[in-house]
């Protein structure tokens, strides 16, 4: 069966007529997010269908900061994200490096373990590490209690361990051989190597730490140590704030994520799929 | 490879550190924790309080069932969308790449604060866009949020559309690991593409969908932000109270610890049960 051009326009043609409406469809959501951002309460509220951006996205920002302190939460998911991010790329790094370059006792009870964390859900542990961080060692509200305990994330370490054990172990024992320590051959040669997928964890590893919401939930209660997405979850509900301002909260939260994501779509896509397709 | 045990475990330390603080002491202690009675102190060895009391509990067994009906519809349907979307994507025809891709992929970017934000203004009943728009083209609107099934189809919704793109995608990686010449060879046989998408790309991808169905599975089984932020906690009056927010009012804010571990290893076992059953029932018949 032979494509001719005409047949193909019309299945491209019918393909896209399905596809652009539905992209349309699943974009009004984010949309409507910005839309709102920039309405007043008698816009928000009217009978009509308004579909385009008002004008008060300043006022409302202001709002936002008054009833909240909207800016400092968003500098603390911040400061989180980017020392997650760097301590947790350091250790899965090297447990990674560990696993996909050395044999050892117990590897396989290791990697058994580290495999078994992506299926038992997170409620089994976040009790117990509520009760550790917030009553025994009573840490609520600090900056250790929110990046230290979500490190255990294995997803990382996975990650890690494909990126190494990529890499040619010719390089490794020549290095050897000239008397290059282990610990060396892993900083100087192993992680320049796996540049990108570290790239593309870093970015995965960030947004997970910037959405995080249960977690920051549980371990904070001042306003001023909340993460953003815990202080906007407290806005919603509360009808003091006008819809306008909790949008504007919305709305940063999620850009940067999203123009991060356009610019570096490349590292974000290979992240999620290099985990999937084993 | 040569053995090398201490500079295997020099590395692994740091991680293994942490690993061991907030992952395997806590899934011990709550195991320990499922067997004691919290309401008071000091705490006490009762399991009847714990285990006992979820086996009688009706608001266990309605955070079940609601949970259980958001997985049996939400699932199969998101990734029945997502097989779709995917082989639509993978057309060579395909142009406008980068506005599909940001499209579907923007709602799992967005954190799960703000899309939720965005899902209960544009759901309420009176002035939200979704109710507004029915309104216009003559249908009524709908008690999105007062009604028990509105509200659950609020949530169905909304979590369908945060992760069909995530398991398109993924799905379409699979797609992309399929050489051509198998299509190839079918095209010489005369095989409809119906009949190739039937018996050729699904059971090539069945190992892809497995993945993301039991990624599905242990992710509904564990909602939480949808109903606490969008339907108000689990309205109305704990329609859509998901286990999740069950073992969150239990446990934190009931402070109830024990009877919150209970419930979580409940919803650990029940996650894995189902997970096992759709590997199973999922698996390579030859």
């Amino acid at each position: 069966m032979n494509m001719t051009n005409r047949s193909r326009f019309m299945n491209s043609l019918m393909l896209h007529a399905f596809l652009v409406p539905l992209a349309f469809l699943w974009l009004l959501p984010v949309y409507m997010m910005f839309v709102f951002s920039t309405m007043g309460d008698s816009a928000v509220f009217s009978h009509e269908i308004l579909l385009w951006p008002g004008t008060r996205f300043l006022e409302n920002l202001r709002d936002l900061e008054t009833d909240t302190k909207f800016v400092r939460t968003l500098f603390n998911s911040i400061v989180v994200g980017l020392v997650y991010t760097v301590l947790s790329v350091a250790l899965t790094a090297m447990a990674g490096w560990a696993i996909a370059r050395y044999r050892f006792h117990g590897k396989l009870v290791i990697l058994g373990l580290i495999l078994g964390t992506m299926t038992l859900p997170f409620f089994v542990v976040v009790i117990p590490q509520f009760i550790m961080v917030a009553r025994d060692f009573g840490l609520s509200n600090t900056w250790i209690a929110l990046i230290l305990p979500p490190l255990f994330n294995s997803l990382g370490v996975l990650f890690m361990r494909q990126a190494f054990s990529m890499l040619p172990e010719d390089l490794f024992e020549a290095a050897r051989v000239e008397g290059v320590k282990e610990w060396q051959i892993f900083l100087y040669i192993g992680l320049p190597l796996a540049r990108p997928m570290i790239a593309a964890l870093s970015i995965i590893l960030f947004l997970h730490s910037w959405n995080n919401y249960l977690w920051p939930l549980l371990i904070t209660n001042d306003p001023a140590m909340m993460t953003a997405p815990v202080a906007l979850g407290s806005l919603i509900g509360n009808t003091d704030v006008s819809w306008g301002s909790i949008m504007v909260g919305a709305v940063l939260l999620t850009a940067p994520m999203l123009a991060v994501f356009v610019f570096l779509q490349r590292y974000f896509l290979a992240g999620i799929t290099a985990g999937a397709v084993k | 490879m040569r053995l090398r045990t201490t500079t295997a475990y020099g590395f692994l330390l740091p991680y293994l550190a942490i690993f061991a603080a907030f992952w395997l002491w806590p899934i011990v202690y709550s195991f320990y924790l499922s067997f004691m009675s919290t309401r008071r102190l000091p705490w006490s060895f009762n399991p009847g309080m714990t285990w006992g009391r979820i086996v009688q509990d009706p608001a266990f067994f309605n955070a079940l069932g609601n949970t259980l009906t958001i997985l049996l519809i939400q699932v199969p349907v998101m990734i029945a969308l997502a097989t779709v979307l995917a082989v639509l994507l993978n057309s060579r025809l395909l142009m406008a790449k980068g506005l599909l891709r940001f499209a579907f992929f923007a709602p799992v970017v967005i954190g799960e604060a703000a899309y939720a934000a965005v899902f209960r203004l544009m759901f309420n009943s009176e002035f939200g866009i979704v109710n507004k728009g029915m309104e216009a083209v003559g249908l009524p609107g709908i008690q999105w949020f007062g009604n028990p099934d509105a509200a659950m189809a609020v949530i169905i919704i909304a979590v369908t559309w945060r992760w069909v793109g995530y398991n398109a995608i993924i799905i379409l990686s699979g797609l992309q690991s399929i050489p051509e010449d198998v299509y190839e060879a079918a095209r010489l046989d005369n095989v409809s593409p119906r009949q190739q998408f039937l018996y050729i790309t699904l059971p090539l991808l069945r190992p892809v969908i497995l993945f993301c169905l039991v990624l599905s599975v242990i992710g509904s089984m564990q909602l939480f932000a949808e109903p606490y932020l969008i339907t108000n906690q689990g309205g109305p009056g704990g329609a859509t109270e998901t286990l999740g927010l069950f073992l969150y009012r239990q446990g934190f804010l009931n402070l109830n610890f024990g009877y919150a571990s209970a419930i979580a290893y409940t919803i650990a076992a029940l996650a894995v049960a189902i997970s096992l059953l759709n590997l199973w029932l999922g698996r390579e018949r030859t």
